[in-house]
């Protein structure tokens, strides 16, 4: 019974609390300063937040309306508002569950690989970086959303910099650069559209902006422009993306696994909320410039990265152009501007965090055992770690798309989407770049399975039980997501309608 | 004559472009990360021209209500600027620590430098 008061009592304020409980926790874990303590805490507090997110998800599905939470009591145009949809849901239950599912294998993997005296730090990054990107997804707020990418985009910059190689200072130095300028080209757009509307509430702005766009059309196609592109530098977009193959190959693994699966999803989340609800209740999609060069871009981005990931000799890097690529799947699937595109980019943006987050805990584990990623030195690891490599085939499958992993499932949906639009160039075309993905992830199964085991893997074995459940629990999502949809399209495809509704 | 007026009230956006395209300039044309750095938060000041401008009212106060004023500036541009600046300054700082430790690790700043040690090692 006590249970059940306390739930009522705090379930009100959930959507603050989702910010609140990781931010709380790294002022916690940057005052305790012991490691393995650190751990503990950020596991509590990540294992917390998708029950929290899963069930406000619960409770939007079920009843179908949004939960709205106005912080300080301060009505919605006034004051900041966090709002919980079908979207926000999604995405929120997504990161908060790559984020506890990651922790087990911390502990270990943080501790091989950052000096001891630095882990709590890394832990408070780690939560900043979490609170950051929760954030931008729950909050209702223009501005808001803008804080938040700052304060997961700091984070993360600490956090890839934490790395042993001194190419990581550099690979940080240069997402500062660019994260900035995508961040500061994503103010400027808000601030256009402030000027045009007087508003930073999105879903004031949207209400607001018919008249003004009336009015004066130039501005709020810049504020398009500007928003675009800067939360596309964010997304790592063609020809945005030179930040992020060293960003993940020198970061730390532990970050390069927490990043890979969310830091760019959040992105395309605020990317998805502004073009659909923001812009396209007075622009439809369909008539915005925007969509086609999205379209454009995410082929290229498509094709490129899969070329480069193909000649890449570091596999952490294959696997960073590889996410490039896949971006590019996701950001195709908007530009489509049709139901079945959108439920295929956001179905994506499920499957490619589970599968790149189970392929990156792999080589987080071949790290731990053997200290390099390099493709020379991973000859023959299939044999001596088998469990490891095992799961990282099944991902890797689920990446190339193969029938019955979760890959599968969004390429279809990506490739009606186009068919209802008559382009066969583009189901040809994802049809091709799947095939690239056969290629490298074909040239790394080679080398992992079919070759004498290296110096370097003679003695390898595979990592602990706690590094190994993480990695089987996604690489079994992969195959379950493969086959039963309902947590990946079930829940965006009636998004995507939503999202398209607004624009009727 | 119209162009000419335009930019002589218009002028606090054309320097809020100039600004932002300097400073874009040099992040891109130079090799020496203090001064890429350096070029990035221009880049970031000229925005909050662009917001300043636009909450400011000729001739306006600042928001104290009382009767002896009638016109105010819109305060909710600056209290935003100021995040912003804390937000700027926060990422300049962090950019400095990273190029002082990349100081240390290659013993030089400029960025080709840098490319070609690693290039050779």
């Amino acid at each position: 019974m006590m249970g059940a008061d306390v739930l009522s009592a705090v379930k009100p304020h959930f959507p603050i609390l989702v910010v609140l409980l990781p931010l709380l926790g790294a002022l916690f874990c940057a005052l305790i300063q012991r490691g393995t303590l650190s751990w503990l805490l950020t596991a509590c507090i990540a294992f917390v937040l998708p029950v929290i997110s899963g069930l406000m998800l619960f409770d939007v599905l079920k009843t179908g309306q949004t939960i709205t939470y106005e912080l300080g009591n301060w009505e919605a145009p006034f004051g900041i508002v966090y709002k919980v949809d079908g979207l926000s849901a999604l995405v929120l239950t997504l990161i908060t569950v790559i984020g506890a599912v990651i922790m087990p294998f911390a502990r270990r993997s943080v501790a091989y690989e950052i000096d001891s005296h630095l882990q709590s730090w890394f832990y408070t990054m780690y939560l900043l970086c979490l609170a950051g990107l929760l954030g931008i997804t729950i909050t209702g707020d223009a501005f808001n959303a803008f804080v938040f990418l700052e304060i997961s985009s700091l984070s993360t910059y600490v956090m890839i910099a934490l790395g042993k190689h001194r190419r990581a200072l550099l690979a940080s130095y240069q997402y500062l650069i660019m994260g900035t300028i995508g961040a500061t080209l994503y103010v400027v757009g808000i601030g256009l559209l402030y000027v045009v509307t007087g508003s930073l509430n999105f879903d004031d702005i949207a209400s607001r902006l018919g008249p003004a766009m009336a009015e004066r059309s130039g501005p709020v196609m810049a504020a398009l422009g500007f928003i675009t592109v800067g939360l596309s530098l964010k997304i790592a977009l063609f020809p945005m993306h030179v930040w992020l193959p060293n960003a993940y190959a020198y970061a730390p693994s532990f970050a390069t696994v927490f990043l890979a699966g969310t830091a760019t999803k959040a992105a395309i989340y605020l990317l998805v909320r502004l073009l659909f609800t923001v812009f396209g209740t007075t622009v439809p999609f369909e008539s915005m410039p925007v969509g086609h060069v999205l379209l454009a871009l995410g082929l290229a981005g498509m094709f490129i990265a899969a070329f480069a990931a193909v000649f890449e000799e570091n596999a952490k890097r294959m696997l960073a152009y590889s996410s490039v690529s896949q971006m590019g799947y996701i950001v195709l699937g908007i530009g489509l501007a049709n139901v079945s595109g959108l439920t295929g980019a956001l179905a994506h943006i499920v499957n490619h965090a589970v599968m790149k987050t189970a392929l990156f805990l792999a080589l987080g584990a071949v790290v731990y055992r053997i200290g390099t990623v390099r493709l020379g030195d991973l000859s023959g690891l299939g044999r001596k770690m088998p469990w490891t490599m095992v799961a990282f085939a099944i991902a890797g499958m689920g990446l190339m798309g193969i029938p019955g992993t979760a890959g599968f499932i969004t390429k279809w949906y990506l490739v009606l989407g186009a068919l209802e639009k008559g382009w066969w160039v583009i189901v040809f075309a994802i049809v091709l770049s799947s095939l690239i993905s056969v290629v490298y992830m074909g040239r790394i199964m080679e080398v992992l399975w079919f070759r004498e085991p290296s110096q370097a893997a003679e003695k390898a074995k595979d990592p602990p039980m706690m590094m190994l459940l993480p990695l089987w629990v996604l690489a079994l999502a992969t195959i379950y997501l493969g086959f039963d949809t309902r947590l990946s399209v079930g829940v965006a495809a009636p998004v995507a309608e939503a999202l398209f509704g607004g624009i009727k | 004559m119209d162009q000419l007026k335009v930019f002589v009230t218009h002028y606090n956006y054309f320097i809020t472009i100039f600004l932002m395209v300097a400073g874009l300039y040099i992040v891109i044309a130079r090799g020496n990360m203090i001064k890429k750095l350096i070029g990035l938060s221009l880049f970031q000041t000229s925005v909050y021209l662009l917001y300043l401008s636009a909450g400011k009212i000729v001739g306006g106060t600042a928001p104290i209500y009382d009767p002896a004023f009638k016109f105010y500036s819109n305060p909710l541009p600056h209290v935003l600027i100021l995040t912003a600046i804390v937000v700027g300054v926060s990422t300049f700082a962090l950019g400095l620590a990273l190029v002082v430790r990349i100081h240390e690790a290659y013993g030089t700043v400029e960025e080709d430098e840098i490319f070609a040690k690693d290039d050779g090692a």
